[in-house]
């Protein structure tokens, strides 16, 4: 098991072992997970993503033990999860819900601080942590750490969830759902600043949705999951859209997956015909994702444009068909977490 | 209008506030025999709502028992407990302790009924997220939950109080002191002034008793519970 130091945290790595979750005895038990295996190396976002009722929380709730699986194995770094102190553990797991689960009754401020002053840190270290964690959200401590939960907005309080998840350090975040309460704009620019922050932390996450799309965006790897909790895919998300395991997650993913593989794709990934500048074409910096550059070259109605590279020199010459043929061949592929 | 005139006269009388039968120190009766009854009831009913509402279990054969005794008239408890005091003590076993011990008695349910309704109407996604952080149970109890309910478990103890006051008051039939002796020798005696100064002296207090808790209440719990949602 590698630890990875990145930045000022460490992440951990997370594996699922063949593990089960069956409720009820006899005629009426029924499984809620099923022989669920595979692996998230550190510092990796990892999506659980299916339909209601295939899973997903229960196989979140296992890792930091709300929910003891019946059989297999969780390792955090290699170690069963099941013979560790539990409370220990769960203050060196972030945790954060729908319903977010700030304490009413406490101001922004306490909430945040709740894991570190149950770690007896000093109320000096305390209030820093919490006024640097509520900046890294993008909330002013000023303005935010002496309010009460009632008086934030939703995106406001899913803020405030991912901050105090994030206070002790912890290696692994599980998140469940973490931006389903916010309106469609909100959560967009939620997950980008999530991302963002990912970017810098890189905390090893276990991230639970039923949005596909929020999966393809949030993920370095995807586990989709089907009804009876078992495992139907997993890999990275361009790998799911372009080579779906079965017909269950080819219509999981959607019949346009070709279209949402755009998304993941970017100019620099493209090989090109080289090109020299071409005045009055439009032209696309390597980050651009082949779907923006698909928009622009069908809505400019030009026969195609000019993609540059990282010194802004024109590399190479794109078209609707050199993109078409990008995706067909499978050629294009996201860069490894 | 003779009622009101022979109350206040009553009321205003120096010779009333004074000596061992006077108002300052039947009052003072009242108030510690009901302050002591509240206090033994608080510490057996809220311990023990506290528990079940925390865990659920008993609850049900808790909450419908204590809810049945809530519906005993006080009077009944009393009569009934005075065969039993008297073997005691033949002296006190007649005044005293039947209402000491029905006070307690009665002054149980409300706060146990409350204090388990509280504890357990605490949102559960709350709990499990605290207990997701790493939080014991005794401090997901009295740092989440306690906190939470502080406003169902005041209701309890202020109801509690006020049936306290009210049940010490018709211990006077039994010979018990406290201010209701005086509605008791007013209605022996035909003074109109002493029974309705009794009646409104006890009501002043049940007034000012409702009126501490409510402050109390208003200190003790969290702004952010009782303030009003962002807009
Ligand atoms: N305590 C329980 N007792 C019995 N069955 C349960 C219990 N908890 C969950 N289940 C069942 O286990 C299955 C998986 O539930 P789970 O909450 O993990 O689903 P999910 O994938 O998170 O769904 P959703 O997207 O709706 O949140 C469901 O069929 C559910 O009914
Ligand atoms: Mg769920």
């Amino acid at each position: 098991m590698t630890v990875r130091e990145t930045g000022h945290a460490r992440a951990a790595s997370l594996e699922f072992h063949g593990v089960t979750k069956r409720y009820g005895r006899g005629e009426s038990a029924h499984g809620a997970v099923n022989d669920l295996s595979f692996a998230v190396p550190a510092g990796a976002i990892c999506v659980l993503v299916g339909p209601s009722g295939c899973g997903k929380t229960t196989s979140l709730k296992m890792v930091n033990r709300l929910i003891e699986p019946t059989e297999g194995q969780i390792l955090l770094d290699g170690v069963n999860v099941m013979t560790e102190n539990v409370t220990a553990l769960r203050r060196r797991i972030g945790y954060v819900i729908q319903q977010v689960g700030l304490l009413p009754h406490l101001t922004v401020g306490r909430n945040v601080a709740i894991v570190p002053s149950l770690m007896g840190w000093s109320k000096q270290r305390q209030s820093a942590r919490t006024d640097e964690l509520l900046s890294l959200v993008g909330l002013d401590p000023e303005r935010y750490r002496g309010r009460y939960p009632v008086q934030l907005s939703g995106g406001e309080r899913q803020r405030v969830g991912v901050a105090r998840a994030l206070a002790a350090d912890p290696p692994l975040m599980l998140m469940d759902e973490p931006f389903a309460a916010v309106d469609p704009i909100v959560r967009e620019r939620l997950q980008d600043e999530f991302l963002r922050l990912q970017h810098e932390l890189a905390k090893t996450i276990l991230f639970v949705t039923h949005d596909i799309d929020e999966a393809i965006k949030m993920g370095d790897l995807i586990a989709v999951m089907e009804a009876g909790g078992r495992l139907a895919q997993f890999g990275s998300p361009d790998s799911v859209l372009a080579h779906p395991a079965s017909d269950f997650v080819a219509q999981f993913v959607g019949e346009d997956r070709g279209l949402k593989r755009l998304s993941l794709v970017t100019i620099a990934d493209l090989s090109l015909e080289p090109s020299a500048a071409r005045p009055g074409l439009p032209t696309f910096g390597p980050g651009t994702k082949l779907r923006d550059a698909l928009s622009v070259l069908l809505a400019a109605d030009t026969s195609g444009g000019v993609a540059l590279d990282d010194a802004g020199k024109p590399r190479g010459f794109v078209t609707v068909d050199a993109i078409a043929s990008a995706l067909a061949e499978g050629r294009g592929t996201v860069a490894n977490p | 209008m003779d009622l009101i005139a022979a109350t206040a006269q009553w009321l205003a009388d120096p010779l009333n506030w004074q000596g061992p039968n006077g108002i300052p120190s039947r009052l003072m009766e009242h108030v510690a025999l009901s302050g002591v009854s509240l206090l033994v009831a608080a510490l057996i009913a809220l311990p023990l709502g506290l528990w079940i509402g925390h865990t659920g279990r008993f609850s049900w054969w808790i909450v419908s028992t204590a809810n049945a005794w809530r519906a005993l008239p006080s009077f009944a408890v009393i009569g009934l407990l005075v065969p039993f005091t008297t073997v005691i003590d033949p002296d006190l076993g007649f005044t005293l302790y039947p209402t000491l011990v029905a006070m307690i008695v009665l002054a149980g349910p409300p706060i146990l009924v409350n204090a388990y309704q509280g504890i357990a109407g605490v949102d559960g996604e709350l709990v499990e997220a605290a207990r997701a952080m790493g939080m014991k149970e005794s401090q997901i109890l009295f740092g989440v939950e306690i906190p939470i309910a502080l406003p169902v478990l005041a209701t309890g103890l202020r109801l509690a109080a006020v049936q306290v006051i009210a049940t010490a008051t018709l211990g006077a039939t039994f010979g018990f002191g406290g201010l209701g002796r005086f509605i008791i020798l007013g209605d022996a005696n035909r003074d109109n002034g002493e029974l309705f100064g009794g009646v409104v002296l006890v009501a002043m207090l049940a007034l000012a008793t409702l009126g501490a808790f409510l402050l109390l209440e208003r200190r003790l719990v969290s702004t952010g519970l009782t303030r009003r949602a962002a807009g």
